[in-house]
């Protein structure tokens, strides 16, 4: 359950990569967020948008320009990298592709043993059982190799690695959008099924509307590096206050082709009728305010 | 979709496959290959040679007698004959392995350390480092080898084990720049950044995840670099710069050369020796590649080997032939039918069917999704009906009718069938486009393959259809190259090439998967008004059902290689009569804003 605890807040942040002849290119431009302990709040946007840079940010694999980013009080961006080893036990992170994030020469063991031999913890071994128990992988797993498992068992090694220093806050990077869509259902719930049980936050990253309704307590929209509009999951999925929401919104198919042709028919006029440019502002709609 | 057979099969949480034998050690891969066995075996050999040089010639390597004079092989007490000087070549031989062992592992060592570890330093941390490294190995390898160890002999004297040391020097930037590369890519996976998060120190994480990446390469490359230093030791040794009161196979070569006119046989076997090493490193170097990079090859069989294999799934089936009466279509409205195909892969054990026996008809303007999820054998179908099936697919069975014709019993009719009269569009735009020519010059190209056409007038209807799938200013992207437009945009010039041809049907393999929602929406609607316009019937093959629902008349439901469910679009969604239907209905209506 969200508590008012603040875990990770990020102020102001700016992320800038080196461009061409000298240039730089602005990715991310003046975000701000916070993430309170046992939420889950998803950054959704279309590629381009910046939600995997500011993930990776926050893991400290992309630089931080300008702006802030803390844990529990404390700025954590752009510290020394021994400060940022020891935030291991504290952020962690599951990506999208589970066949290159898994090492494929190491056994399922011997990678979820990694985490834990580097933070010194002790009985690492006896540990393992517990973690793969814990993502609904038979104990047998352990001895195994990546390359026998499917996506979504992969997917589970990648998730019990993320658990395995009980972090309080996991980064999900499209954990589910390699994944087969019976396979993504399963591992949605067991995303939850974790965060009642453990009280971890998560930060979801994805470009799927509806994957974050489902997940969500909140949602953060992103649109060419900024927040166009953030609030509570169910307002922002299906109430959208701002146009480029709307638009997202009513371009996801729906799996009834009588509500698909109706929506169809309502993107079509809002195309017709709306702002060029997606990114203008607030929605006028009746009954919001 | 993956059509690597080895990951067809259903996803089933909690029952992995069954386990498969996996990693031996490399020498235990290596003795398994033939050509591998033999090259170890012969290295061991003249390794134990060398050691054991004191038992086996006890006399040493220069023991003269006089009677022994340039003698001929099989002489008394010298099978080899003897040199100038009266020395057994035999036991000289015997000696100088051990010169030759140490020239190599000198030679290995200094560069392998100095050459991988500054490869995974510099690539693992670029920035200036990597600038100083890159440089002295621009140096070095402009550097005249031969030239230079013969200048050092001025400095040193003969010492053969510095002038091995310089060389292992010189040949370090090979595998510099060999570490380097592949670390360049290695640090960018995702399992790095995952060890980075985990809190694994630099060290470890070079030792653990990026070390294991350059092994392989870095092996192999140690069997050609070793077959160099016999060869620079034995042309140091020969070019007299070696220790002449010592022995090596180079000094042995170089005192039977100047007696060659009264002793031929001498060199015979220096040059032998020295040949047969080299040969020997350099044929396993291959059998190491061959052994640590077979997964990089897939395994092609022969004519005859795919001949027995589809013979024996064809026995195991024991299915009449189909009919011919049924090789015609249901009725004469339908473009395109697919009957009873079976596509399997071959396996250690025989054939392992991914496609068992599929039946599928469109019509003339019809959209037929065909959906199911990873390994269900849908891309299989698609891939079959244009003949781009991977290499290394067996079709069991089965007939590929185009208006009444079987494109699978001739390849000639397929040939004239692909591109022409079935379109394809991909699932990924970009990878699909060739970076090296303009737009327009592969549209016009493609056009001008399937319709002769002068290129004026391929260019003219090229610009109308780009307009005509929303490409705002034609003329402007028909001279763009494929990496200055997005992603939305190559998948529209790619439609506009599969229909510029005028085709019946168009195979569409996922088309929108690696798109955007909003440009996913927008491609979706193209491909409505495209297919009403021209009463193009289409294989929409996707993973997606609200992709479905949104474009389809018909849909096939696969799974495990079977099409479990075939109805009109409104009575699937309505009412599927499958488990497995409903089930992908209820995961995918899961995650969809059905009410908004």
């Amino acid at each position: 359950m969200p508590t008012t605890e603040r875990l990770l807040e990020v102020h102001d942040l700016v992320v800038r990569f080196p461009g061409r002849r000298g240039g730089s290119i602005t990715v991310i431009d003046g975000v701000s967020f916070d993430l309170a302990a046992g939420e889950t709040l998803s950054l959704v946007g279309e590629s381009g948008s910046g939600k995997t840079t500011i993930g990776r940010a926050i893991l400290g694999l992309a630089p931080v320009t300008d702006g802030s980013i803390s844990f529990r009080g404390e700025t954590i961006s752009n510290v020394p990298r021994s400060r940022r080893r020891k935030l291991a036990s504290d952020i962690q992170v599951v990506f999208q592709d589970p066949y290159s994030s898994l090492n494929p020469s190491m056994t399922v063991e011997s990678i979820l043993v990694e985490p834990l031999a580097a933070a010194g913890v002790e009985g690492g071994r006896a540990r393992v059982r517990h973690l793969l128990d814990a993502v609904g992988l038979p104990a047998g797993a352990g001895q195994r190799y990546p390359r026998e498992f499917s996506g979504g068992q992969r997917q589970r090694v990648a998730i019990a690695r993320a658990l395995a220093l009980e972090p309080a806050v996991i980064v999900c990077d499209e954990p589910t959008s390699a994944l087969d869509v019976t396979t993504q259902a399963t591992v949605l719930s067991l995303f939850k099924d974790l965060q009642a049980a453990t009280g971890v936050a998560y930060l979801f990253i994805s470009h799927d509307l509806g994957v974050v309704n489902e997940i969500s307590d909140r949602i953060a929209v992103l649109y060419q590096g900024r927040i166009a509009e953030i609030g509570e999951a169910h307002q922002v999925a299906t109430r959208p206050r701002h146009e480029y929401t709307h638009r997202l919104q009513m371009a996801a198919p729906v799996a009834d082709p009588r509500k698909q042709r109706e929506r169809r028919e309502q993107r079509l006029a809002l195309l017709a009728t709306g702002p060029h440019d997606p990114g203008i502002g607030p929605l006028a709609r009746k009954g919001d305010t | 979709m993956t059509i690597n057979p080895e990951t067809v099969g259903p996803e089933a949480v909690g029952s992995a496959p069954a386990v498969q034998p996996v990693k031996r050690s490399v020498i235990g891969q290596l003795l398994r290959n033939p050509q591998g066995a033999a090259c170890l075996a012969y290295l061991a050999l003249v390794v134990l040679i060398a050691v054991s040089a004191p038992w086996l010639a006890p006399a040493g390597p220069n023991v003269t007698d006089l009677a022994a004079t340039n003698a001929p092989p099989l002489t008394a007490g010298h099978p080899l004959g003897g040199d100038s000087a009266g020395r057994d070549i035999l036991d000289r031989l015997i000696w100088g392995s051990r010169q030759t062992v140490v020239a190599v592992l000198v030679v290995v060592v200094v560069s392998v350390l100095l050459g991988v570890i500054a490869g995974l330093v510099a690539g693992f941390y670029r920035g200036r480092f990597e600038l100083v490294a890159s440089f002295v190995t621009d140096v070095i390898m402009s550097l005249p080898g031969i030239v230079l160890l013969i200048a050092l002999y001025a400095l040193t004297g003969p010492n053969i084990p510095a002038a091995m040391a310089v060389f292992g020097v010189l040949i370090a930037p090979t595998y510099y720049r060999l570490v380097r590369s592949i670390v360049l890519g290695v640090r960018n996976e995702l399992y790095v950044d995952a060890a980075r998060v985990v809190g694994l120190s630099d060290l470890r994480i070079v030792g653990r995840h990026v070390l294991w990446a350059v092994r392989a390469p870095v092996i192999i490359q140690s069997s050609f670099v070793m077959a160099a230093a016999i060869g620079i030791e034995a042309g140091v040794s020969f070019l007299g710069l070696g220790d002449p009161a010592g022995a090596s196979w180079g000094i042995v070569l170089q005192t039977s050369f100047n007696a060659i006119y009264n002793n031929a046989w001498a060199v015979l076997w220096p040059a032998l020796v020295i040949s047969l090493t080299i040969l020997t490193l350099v044929l396993l170097g291959n059998a190491l590649s061959d052994v640590l990079q077979s997964s990089a090859r897939s395994k092609l069989l022969s004519p005859r080997r795919r001949h027995a294999l589809v013979a024996a799934a064809d026995r195991a089936k024991k299915t009449a032939p189909v009919a011919d009466s049924a090789l015609v279509g249901s009725s004469d409205d339908v473009v395109l039918s697919v009957r009873d195909l079976r596509i399997g892969y071959p396996t250690a054990g025989g054939v392992d069917e991914v496609v068992h026996g599929v039946d599928l008809d469109v019509r003339r303007g019809e959209i037929h999704g065909l959906v199911g999820e990873s390994g269900s054998g849908k891309s299989q179908i698609a891939f079959s009906t244009l003949g781009i099936l991977p290499r290394e697919a067996l079709i069991l069975g089965g007939h590929v009718l185009l208006d009444g014709e079987d494109l699978l019993a001739d390849s000639r009719l397929m040939l004239a069938a692909r591109g022409r009269r079935i379109g394809y569009i991909p699932q990924e735009p970009m990878s699909n486009l060739d970076p090296s020519f303009t737009i327009g010059a592969q549209l016009v190209y493609g056009l001008r393959a399937t319709r002769p056409m002068s290129k004026g007038e391929a260019r003219r209807r090229l610009v109308e259809l780009l307009a005509r799938v929303g490409i705002t200013e034609p003329e402007r992207v028909m001279r763009l190259y494929p990496h200055q437009i997005s992603g939305g945009m190559a998948q529209r010039v790619l439609i506009c090439g599969a229909v510029a041809s005028d085709p019946d049907i168009i195979v569409a393999d996922e088309p929108t998967t690696a798109l955007d929602v909003t440009v996913q929406a927008e491609v979706l609607e193209l491909l409505r008004e495209l297919s009403r316009e021209r009463g193009l019937a289409m294989i929409l093959v996707t993973h997606n059902l609200g992709v479905v629902a949104d474009l389809c008349d018909t849909v096939s439901v696969m799974k495990d290689g079977r099409i479990v469910e075939r109805a009109d679009v409104e009575a699937i969604f309505e009412s599927p009569r499958q488990a497995y239907t409903q089930q992908l209905l209820s995961s995918s209506r899961r995650v969809e804003l059905m009410e908004i």
